[in-house]
């Protein structure tokens, strides 16, 4: 093997890899640098709300997805990024360019510790783990002085040094690169050796130790991995909200999450990041649709608070029992179809 | 040759093995070494306690009684992970790959342990990374050409038939580098053209990588070709060991075997 066959390898290796795909990368760059010069505010509200899904979602894919272990619990990790900002910046007067590191490397810690229990739980046993870490982070929440319960916390505006990121188009752009980065760096993660010992940790468990990769150590990453994902989202979240309640964390977040990367495809990133979008859309789309008829309808409206969760669960299902490999999957066949003609084997 | 081998360092020393499951007793009190360079086979009737010495090896079973040493060094009560980084590869019997991804990634997540990158150099894939990336890459695409897996680099394992699954557990097992190879029972379940190709293989990993094979295996004559040496076990006891002609011949070997006809084989 010579040297010459390094420069393919590199090819190879490229994070993309056809021109096609860079064109339409292109495109999407350059509508998303358009997109507030050409969206109203509320627009591109749910573009911010969804950048920062994209975030959320590519951290529960690395854990389940791409590792096999089910967490029930990563809006916890959400909750817990969005307060440790939240109060980090309002009573330390910390600034954000710190606590935003901070936040996601407090649910990280916390990931890693949520993580240990992973080496004997399984399957179900993991989902309910993570389920009760969930309760007792929202519990926590409720009842602790500092948070304030239910009444809600207020959080600063985020600023970088005397920048304050007040206006809607700031902080859209602002999401827009960290989505983006935090893609790039999941896509590098499962291109790399850390992918490849998650999945063959999801695949086959014990094969993969006696490849020499020590489970213990990958999983728990991933538990932190995910939850540093899921903290900054949350930052992300509360200084956009700059009103947060324990309410916004629960239960029905992480199975929205959940939703996110089935529907999008498990254990893909450009799973995530469409998941994400569909998932964050879908109940503003409703509310679009029910606002038309509701002259029509008027019981219609206040539907999508009480269905939000019931729609979210049928496209789990939906998508378990007629495309597992969810929008990705398609998304691949289509691919296929196109390769296979003329040249391309 | 087999006498040439002996002389050799002795690298894998089982002595007094011993691993139960309940009541079940799998292997008891098994002793045998295994010289450096050697093709070193265990046979024995289904249930014999073969894949639980290898378990044992690995690291993936902890005996309750008994000693593995391996190039000098006690391994029982250790990780598998740190085994396997001792250089100990394994190709198993009923086909472990990771199904969800393809021939090259089995490969490559299998030489994962020899490149020292961490998690934020991972991330950025830049520098280190990328350099050890393309070392890992060349040397799992020697592994590739050395097995004739070219035209299924980038082919989804669960894809391929049974047989290339197989060499594709030992080209996995290639890709960690190893100093001992443990290979379960590689033409179980194979054609004639498929086993003569394996046994190609595993001839060639031993002599010309210089790499130490203990070979599971219940085609008789694949054994005899290839083995230096050969045990026997029999509901996991010890019953014979020596070279493959006089193992042939060995009357508790054939009684072991009575019933089972394997012992005739294909020769
Ligand atoms: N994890 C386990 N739990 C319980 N019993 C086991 C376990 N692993 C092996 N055994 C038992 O130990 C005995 C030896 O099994 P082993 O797999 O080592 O046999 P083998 O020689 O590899 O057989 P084969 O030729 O069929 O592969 C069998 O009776 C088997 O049922
Ligand atoms: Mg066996």
């Amino acid at each position: 093997m010579g040297g010459n066959f390094k420069v393919s390898y590199r090819e190879d290796m490229a994070l993309f890899q056809t021109l096609w795909v860079k064109v339409w990368l292109s495109i999407l760059i350059l509508l998303l640098l358009l997109a507030p010069y050409l969206l109203s505010r509320y627009q591109l509200s749910i573009l911010i709300e969804m950048g920062i899904a994209v975030i959320g979602a590519l951290g529960l894919n690395l854990l389940t997805g791409y590792t096999g272990q089910i967490s029930l619990g990563h809006g916890a990790f959400l909750a817990i990024g969005a307060y440790t900002s939240g109060l980090l910046t309002g009573k330390l007067g910390l600034p954000f360019f710190l606590s935003l590191p901070l936040s996601g490397l407090m649910a990280a810690g916390l990931g890693l510790i949520v993580g240990i229990p992973s080496l004997r739980l399984k399957g179900l046993y993991l989902a309910l783990g993570t389920l009760a870490f969930g309760f007792i982070v929202e519990y926590i929440l409720f009842h602790w002085d500092l948070t304030q319960g239910d009444m809600g916390m207020a959080v600063k505006r985020a600023r970088l040094g005397d920048f304050v990121i007040k206006t809607e188009k700031a902080y859209f752009y602002f999401v827009m690169i960290f989505a983006a980065g935090a893609a790039i760096c999941a896509k590098n993660l499962v291109r790399s050796k850390i992918g490849r010992c998650f999945v063959a940790i999801r695949d086959r468990d014990i094969a993969a130790e006696a490849m020499g990769i020590p489970l213990a150590k990958y999983k728990i990453m991933a538990f932190g991995i995910s939850a540093f994902y899921g903290g900054i989202a949350g930052c992300l979240m509360a200084h956009y909200q700059r009103w947060i309640v324990p309410g916004s964390f629960d239960i029905s977040l992480s199975i929205a999450y959940i939703a996110m990367i089935i529907l999008g495809g498990l254990g893909t990133i450009l799973g995530s990041v469409l998941g994400a979008i569909l998932i964050t859309g879908i109940p503003h789309w409703i509310t679009y649709l029910t606002d038309v008829f509701k002259e029509s309808y008027p019981a219609l409206s206040g539907l999508i608070v009480d269905f939000k969760l019931g729609i979210f669960g049928l496209i789990i299902v939906l998508t378990l029992l007629f495309e597992p490999q969810g929008l990705f999957g398609i998304y691949r066949r289509v691919r296929l179809y196109w390769k296979t003609w003329p040249y391309k084997y | 040759m087999a006498e040439l081998k002996k002389e050799r360092p002795i690298q894998l020393e089982i002595s007094d093995l011993s691993m139960g499951f309940g009541g079940i007793q799998a292997t008891r009190d098994v002793s045998f070494s295994v010289h450096e360079g050697e093709i070193y086979s265990i046979i024995g009737p289904n249930g014999a306690g073969k894949t639980t010495v290898f378990n044992c090896i690995s690291g993936i079973y902890r005996p309750q009684e008994g000693s593995i040493r391996f190039q000098g060094r006690e391994i029982v009560g250790m990780k598998p992970h740190k085994i396997a980084h001792l250089g100990i590869a394994r190709a198993f019997q009923n086909i472990e790959l990771f199904r969800g991804m393809t021939v090259l990634d089995n490969l490559m997540s299998a030489r994962g342990f020899l490149l020292p990158y961490g998690l934020f150099r991972s991330a950025l894939y830049l520098g280190k990374c990328v350099r050890e990336e393309i070392n890992a890459r060349d040397a799992v695409e020697e592994v590739i050409e050395f097995l004739d897996l070219q035209l299924f680099r980038k082919t989804p394992v669960g894809g391929l038939s049974y047989g290339l699954q197989k060499r594709v557990e030992l080209a996995r097992a290639m890709a960690m580098n190893p100093r001992l190879l443990l290979v379960d029972e590689p033409v179980s379940g194979m054609n004639l053209e498929e086993t003569e190709d394996m046994a190609r293989y595993l001839l060639d990993i031993n002599e010309e990588m210089n790499i130490t094979v203990v070979l599971v295996e219940h085609d008789m004559g694949l054994v005899m070709d290839l083995s230096d040496r050969v045990t026997v076990l029999n509901f996991g006891i010890k019953i014979a060991e020596g070279p493959p002609r006089e193992i042939g011949q060995n009357p508790e070997v054939i009684r072991a075997y009575l019933g089972e006809e394997r012992i005739q084989g294909r020769s």
